[in-house]
C-alpha cells in the first residue's frame, strides 16, 4: 500500500481531520468529539496520515497532539501547477493549429 | 486566449475553460479527428500518435504520448456520448501496448458552444481515485521538465547566435 499525500485526502473523513489540525495541534480524544465514528476509526485515520507523513507528534504530558506539516499540503499544488501548464501548452499548440488550418482555408477560398 | 484551470479536490474534478477565436467546427475537428488531435495533444518535445480512432458511441481513441527517446505511454478514450458539435463524452484509461486497460480511470465531458465567432470549450474530468490523477500529473511533470529543458536549448542557441 502506498502512502503519501494523495492517500492521506482520499478519504472524507481525513480531509475533515487536516481541517481541524490545520488550525491548531489536537489530541485523538479532541478529534473524534467532531465525527460520529468511534474513537478507534479516528485513530486508524491518523495512523494512515502519519504514514503519508501529513501529520507529527507532539507528546504533552500524558496527551499525544498531532499537528499538520503544512508543507506537505503544498506538494498537491505543485502537482497541479504541473497538470495546469501541461494544458497551457495543448492549448498554444492547438491556437497555433486553428490558426494555420483557417489559412489554408482561406487560400483556398480566393 | 485565457484558459481557466480550476481544481475541486472535494469533488475530485478538475476544470479547464478556455476560448478560441475561430469558428466551432475548426474546433471541433481539432478534437475529434485523429490527425488533427496528434497535431496539438502533446505537449512539446512529447508527441502524440494515435493507432487507432472511431468516433463513435461505443468507439474509441487507442493512443501513445511519445517521449523525445521514444518512450510510449499509452491511453484508450472510450466514447460513451456525442452529440455532434455539442457536446462528447468519454472514458480515459491509461493502457499498455496491447490495449489493456489501466484502471481507475477519469470521466471527461467535454462541451462546445459558439459566440461572435468565439468558440468556448469547457472540459471536466472527474477522476474516481486520486492517486490516478497524481499519475496523470507525474507523466506530465516529466514532460514539464523536458518542455523547460527544450526551453533553455532555444534560449542557448539565440545567445549563441547574438
Amino acid at each position: 500500500m502506498r502512502r503519501d499525500i494523495f492517500q492521506a485526502i482520499a478519504d472524507p473523513t481525513r480531509r475533515a481531520i487536516i481541517a481541524l489540525i490545520a488550525v491548531q495541534a489536537l489530541t485523538p480524544n479532541a478529534l473524534a468529539e467532531h465525527f460520529d465514528t468511534t474513537r478507534q476509526a479516528v485513530s486508524k485515520h491518523l495512523k494512515i496520515l502519519t504514514e503519508c507523513e501529513v501529520v507529527t507528534q507532539e507528546q504533552k504530558g500524558r496527551e499525544i497532539y498531532y499537528r499538520l506539516k503544512i508543507e506537505k499540503m503544498k506538494e498537491i499544488d505543485e502537482w497541479l501547477e504541473q497538470y495546469r501548464k501541461i494544458w497551457e501548452t495543448r492549448y498554444r499548440q492547438l491556437e497555433d493549429l486553428l490558426a494555420s488550418i483557417k489559412k489554408q482555408k482561406r487560400g483556398k477560398i480566393k | 486566449m485565457k484558459m481557466d484551470f480550476i481544481v475541486d479536490k472535494q469533488k475530485k474534478t478538475v476544470y479547464i475553460i478556455k476560448e478560441f477565436a475561430v469558428e466551432l467546427s475548426l474546433v471541433w475537428d481539432a478534437y475529434t479527428r485523429a490527425e488533427l488531435l496528434d497535431q496539438w495533444w502533446a505537449p512539446k518535445p512529447m508527441t502524440s500518435r494515435t493507432k487507432a480512432m472511431d468516433f463513435e458511441v461505443g468507439g474509441r481513441r487507442f493512443y501513445a504520448m511519445v517521449s523525445p527517446d521514444g518512450d510510449e505511454r499509452w491511453a484508450v478514450q472510450k466514447y460513451t456520448s456525442i452529440t455532434p458539435k455539442t457536446n462528447f463524452k468519454f472514458f480515459n484509461a491509461f493502457a499498455d501496448k496491447d490495449e489493456n486497460l489501466q484502471l481507475p480511470g477519469s470521466d471527461w465531458d467535454l462541451n462546445f458552444s459558439e459566440q461572435d465567432g468565439k468558440t468556448k470549450v469547457s472540459i471536466s474530468i472527474y477522476n474516481e481515485s486520486l492517486e490516478r490523477l497524481e499519475r496523470m500529473i507525474e507523466g506530465g511533470m516529466r514532460e514539464g521538465t523536458e518542455m523547460q529543458l527544450q526551453n533553455l536549448e532555444e534560449l542557448l542557441e539565440k545567445l549563441a547566435q547574438g
